[in-house]
């Protein structure tokens, strides 16, 4: 016996709109907050500031509501906090800084959010179909590469603040490694849903546990080596540990077996040994990591003592934004952003910003679950993880869980790569979330799965 | 492949997890500790953004804040910046606050003590600036000044305290400096300043009189001593002693001798009175020995030895070692081998015995004052115990003013008013002028005023001196401003 009902899936596309109007009110709320701490006044432009704002939100969820009605309604909404709260502080540590509106970093930074909104949704109106992106998997691969080696080159690469990670042509630099991240992570889900069945071939048994065949190894010893390459050649930890820790995650999500993310602990845990004993850098990282206070640790560099002095000064509740001294700390409107908000919105407020990453991530790996396809299955869990990974390296950098490295907070750090990739991450996952959330009654509309040359 | 990613969203939830742990333990349970680093810049700036309270004096701020127009809202100044330099110390934005009361009750000053926590919360209800509390000190300014002039450019310290309730009547260190030095808002000259002033060999930034350079307090412990032998019930001011030209000390190659070579007394015998009086070194040495140094130490404790007080300065504890031999002993009764004292413990130890026998703490504030100069807190006089009956300190009274009236410590003498005092001449380096001692208390029969005085190497008088012609006069001029004002 069946019931027939006219049941209509939620698409929540209202929803959406009704959180991105909070999400905006969020950050009108901030920007007038900041402005009233520092100059006493309520913004001459505040009008035009959140109109512009609204009308850039508005027109994404438009694009959404038109091109992809049954998207994740709330990882626009989360976005565009973030990146907002982000656009505020940068600007409260220009005012800080003394530097003008157009001399600013802010006006930078939201010129660059519009770009990368704007490049999002050309993504999503190019892309009708996630599974398309298969086609260009080693395209994906080659071209993440190319983009991680690009700064060792002459000329064009640039060493700043110790790591050569940027890239500079003219007055323009630009750090390819953020969109190496999602290139290679399109590589990774065409290749092993490709070789996943091989991968997962049982191996030796050790110590009760499923090893894979010893000739399988070869992908995850290249992924490993290319790690290094990274490590050595541009100093740069943190974007080594998100690359293995996003293959080794994938791998892992491919062939379901444990047995890969033991060999990849081993091999991160060797490399990380091997680059302590071999570079004077990793070691003043450690030396800095677990002994901040020492007066060696202090010599050394005391960026990473500021920052947690300016968390500790928040306290629980924070000073308010506009009422704490975050210039204090170096970086602070990039890689110590984290020890900013921290400052001005204490723990309860970093808590919020955490928990909205958090939610990012489990939406992220809620689509990888509802897809239906294993290539969308292995991009959306490998997007969605690199997120909760690189969330983890900075933030855990900045609060002594492991060593400081060089990585942006997504859309909050100052920098347009960074808003450009994670703006693309989240166009993505969209994409994706569309075809996870559809009825299959629905499905047969946007026609058949396109073919693509898979050799099984 | 849905079963990995769920894993992947545990093991996502807890790296997160993990971040909202180290968050807490940073913002929450470290925070304090963070906050109060000495070189946290914020918790500085913090500071700087609220007025500091002013230390006064006598109704004269001596160190106090105000407004400048700079990044630092508020400039400390020092009015009389070296006379006070170690009395209140300095408060600078690179060093932090250190070297005095500044340091001592920084949390008061500052305005985040937790004993102003009532009225931090008045305060913001009814809109009011938030401003530190006022110190009011309990030092004489008559007495500070006589104690500044009179040791003049020689090295040492001198302490005054009123015997009845500890509170100090004056402090002196030198060399001093000027607070102001490490105060000012030109960043540049206070470091070259700081740094002059570590560097400087006359180490002005240590204050002699509580801390820093312990002194052997040579023969004013014989106080400690004949304390010692009169409370033991065997001895009176009157009991005759041994007193020879020298001491042979059990195991010891060279006799230990009086400071003349000659003996105390006719048949080399001597009383306790007459021991103290010409600062008999034999008489009690021997004294010493046949007390142990089981009682010496004791009697020493009584008075103070071996407690760390805090005046609100720490003071660093005198002490008598332990685990002396009999010729240790016997140096130790002389106030030599390893005794080393303050002078604000000498002082004490004259303080108890004209007090009756009962020690007061020591005390430096004494009112707290909020910002319309209302009183938040008064200090009460704690007693620290009594050291010595009523009628021993009747007899040390009495040896004292003989040590005076026609003893060794002629110098220190007023006219028209008793006064009780001792000696010291301290050897402390092989080839060295000895330090120069002086404790007293005045008048006799119901003090107003007890002092020492410590210059160090003998002072201007070099290793000629005794304590009486060096440091005799500058306790005389602590006392008379003292009973004048």
């Amino acid at each position: 016996m069946s019931i027939v009902t006219s049941w209509r899936p939620r698409r929540g596309r209202n929803v959406e709109l009704l959180l991105l109007i909070f999400a905006v009110a969020i950050v009108v709320l901030a920007y007038v907050s900041v402005e009233g701490a520092t100059h006493g006044t309520i913004p001459a432009n505040l009008a035009t500031m959140a109109g512009g704002l609204l009308s850039i939100a508005v027109a994404f969820h438009l694009v959404l509501r038109f091109t992809a009605s049954y998207a994740d309604p709330l990882l626009l909404p989360i976005a565009t906090l973030l990146n907002g709260l982000g656009l505020v502080m940068i600007h409260r540590l220009d005012i800080a800084e003394g530097r003008s509106i157009t001399g600013g970093m802010a006006l930078r930074q939201l010129t660059w959010s519009a770009l990368a909104v704007g490049i999002a949704i050309a993504c999503l109106l190019w892309l009708r179909d996630h599974r398309t992106l298969r086609k260009y998997t080693f395209l994906a691969g080659a071209s993440g590469v190319a983009l991680l080696l690009l700064p060792l080159l002459p000329f064009v690469g640039r060493e700043v603040n110790g790591a050569r990670i940027w890239i500079g042509i003219g007055p323009f630099t630009f750090q390819p490694g953020e969109i190496a991240k999602i290139a290679l992570a399109v590589f990774f889900a065409g290749y092993l849903v490709r070789t996943r069945d091989v991968l997962s071939i049982a191996g030796p048994k050790f110590l009760g546990m499923q090893l894979p065949r010893g000739r399988d190894l070869g992908p995850i010893l290249v992924m490993w080596l290319l790690s290094l390459a990274v490590l050595f050649f541009q100093k740069d930890l943190g974007s080594a540990l998100l690359f293995f820790g996003l293959f080794v995650a994938m791998l892992y999500v491919a062939t379901e077996r444990i047995g890969w993310i033991t060999i990849g602990l081993l091999l991160a845990g060797g490399g990380a040994v091997i680059a302590w004993m071999l570079f004077g850098h990793v070691q003043t990282r450690v030396l800095l990591w677990l002994h901040t206070w020492t007066p060696e640790a202090l010599a050394a560099s005391d960026q990473l003592a500021k920052g947690l002095m300016g968390m500790a000064a928040g306290g629980l509740f924070g000073t308010g934004l506009g009422r704490g001294r975050p210039d204090i700390t170096y970086f602070a409107e990039s890689d110590f952003i984290v020890s900013s908000f921290g400052e001005e919105l204490g723990m309860t407020g970093l808590f919020a910003i955490l928990m909205l990453y958090i939610l990012l991530v489990e939406r992220g790996l809620r689509i990888a679950i509802g897809v239906r396809d294993g290539f969308g299955k292995l991009l959306a869990a490998g997007l969605a993880f690199s997120v909760a990974l690189q969330v983890f390296v900075v933030v855990g950098g900045v609060t002594r869980v492991i060593p400081l490295t060089g990585l942006t907070m997504p859309f909050l750090s100052s920098g347009g790569s960074s808003l450009l990739a994670n703006w693309t991450l989240v166009a993505l996952l969209l994409r994706i979330s569309d075809q996870a959330r559809q009825p299959l009654t629905d499905m047969a509309a946007t026609g058949p799965i396109p073919t693509v040359g898979a050799r099984r | 492949m849905n079963a990995p990613i769920r894993r992947l969203s545990v093991l996502a939830t807890m790296l997160f997890a993990m971040l909202l742990l180290s968050t807490t333990w940073i913002q929450f349970a470290k925070a304090r500790e963070i906050n109060a680093k000495p070189d946290n810049r914020r918790t500085l700036l913090a500071s700087y953004n609220r007025e500091r309270g002013s230390i006064i004096v006598a109704g004269e701020a001596i160190a106090r804040s105000s407004a400048s127009t700079d990044e630092l809202k508020w400039e400390r100044s020092y009015p009389l910046g070296e006379l006070y330099a170690h009395v209140t110390g300095y408060y600078s934005f690179i060093y932090g606050a250190g070297g005095g009361i500044e340091g001592a009750d920084d949390d008061l000053l500052s305005g985040r003590s937790d004993k102003l926590f009532y009225r931090r919360v008045s305060d913001l209800l009814t809109g009011k600036a938030p401003v530190g509390a006022s110190l009011e000190l309990t030092i004489n300014p008559a007495a500070q000044q006589a104690a500044d002039k009179a040791l003049g450019d020689q090295r040492g310290a001198v302490v005054a305290l009123d015997p009845k309730t500890g509170a100090i009547l004056a402090m002196v260190s030198h060399p001093s400096y000027d607070p102001a030095l490490l105060a000012s808002h030109n960043l540049g000259a206070v470091e070259k300043n700081w740094l002059r002033l570590l560097k400087d060999e006359g180490n002005p930034m240590i204050n002699r009189a509580i801390a820093g350079n312990l002194y052997p307090p040579g023969s004013t412990f014989k106080l400690v001593t004949a304390a010692a032998a009169l409370e033991s019930g065997d001895y009176t001011q009157d009991s005759r002693i041994p007193g020879p030209a020298a001491l042979t000390l059990p195991g010891v190659e060279k006799p230990l001798p009086n400071h003349d070579g000659q003996a105390c007394g006719a048949n080399d015998e001597t009383t306790l009175l007459h021991a103290l009086e010409i600062s008999c070194n034999t008489a009690f040495a021997a004294l010493g020995m046949k007390l142990g140094p089981d009682a010496l130490q004791e009697q020493a404790a009584k008075f103070g030895f071996g407690k760390v007080l805090n005046v609100p300065m720490r003071v660093t504890a005198s002490s008598v070692p332990t685990g002396m031999n009999e010729p240790n002993t016997a140096q130790a009764a002389i106030g030599q081998y390893d005794v080393r004292t303050t002078p604000l413990q000498m002082a004490m130890v004259a303080a108890a015995i004209g007090n009756g026998g009962e020690v007061m703490s020591p005390y430096l504030v004494r009112r707290v004052l909020g910002s319309q100069l209302q009183t938040i807190d008064e200090a009460s006089p704690k007693s620290l115990g009594e050291a010595v009956s009523t009628s021993t300190a009747r007899q040390l009274t009495t040896m004292m003013e003989a040590v005076v009236s026609q003893g060794t410590g002629r110098a220190a003498q007023i006219g028209g008013v008793q006064v009780a005092g001792k000696t010291g001449t301290a050897q402390h380096k092989v080839g060295a002028a000895p330090h120069a001692w002086f404790v007293s208390f005045a008048p006799a029969s119901d003090p107003k005023v007890a002092v020492a005085v410590v210059v160090e190497d003998g002072g201007s008088a070099g290793s000629e001196a005794a304590g009486g012609s060096v440091a005799g006069p500058i306790a005389k001029a602590v006392m008379e401003a003292v009973i004048s004002s």
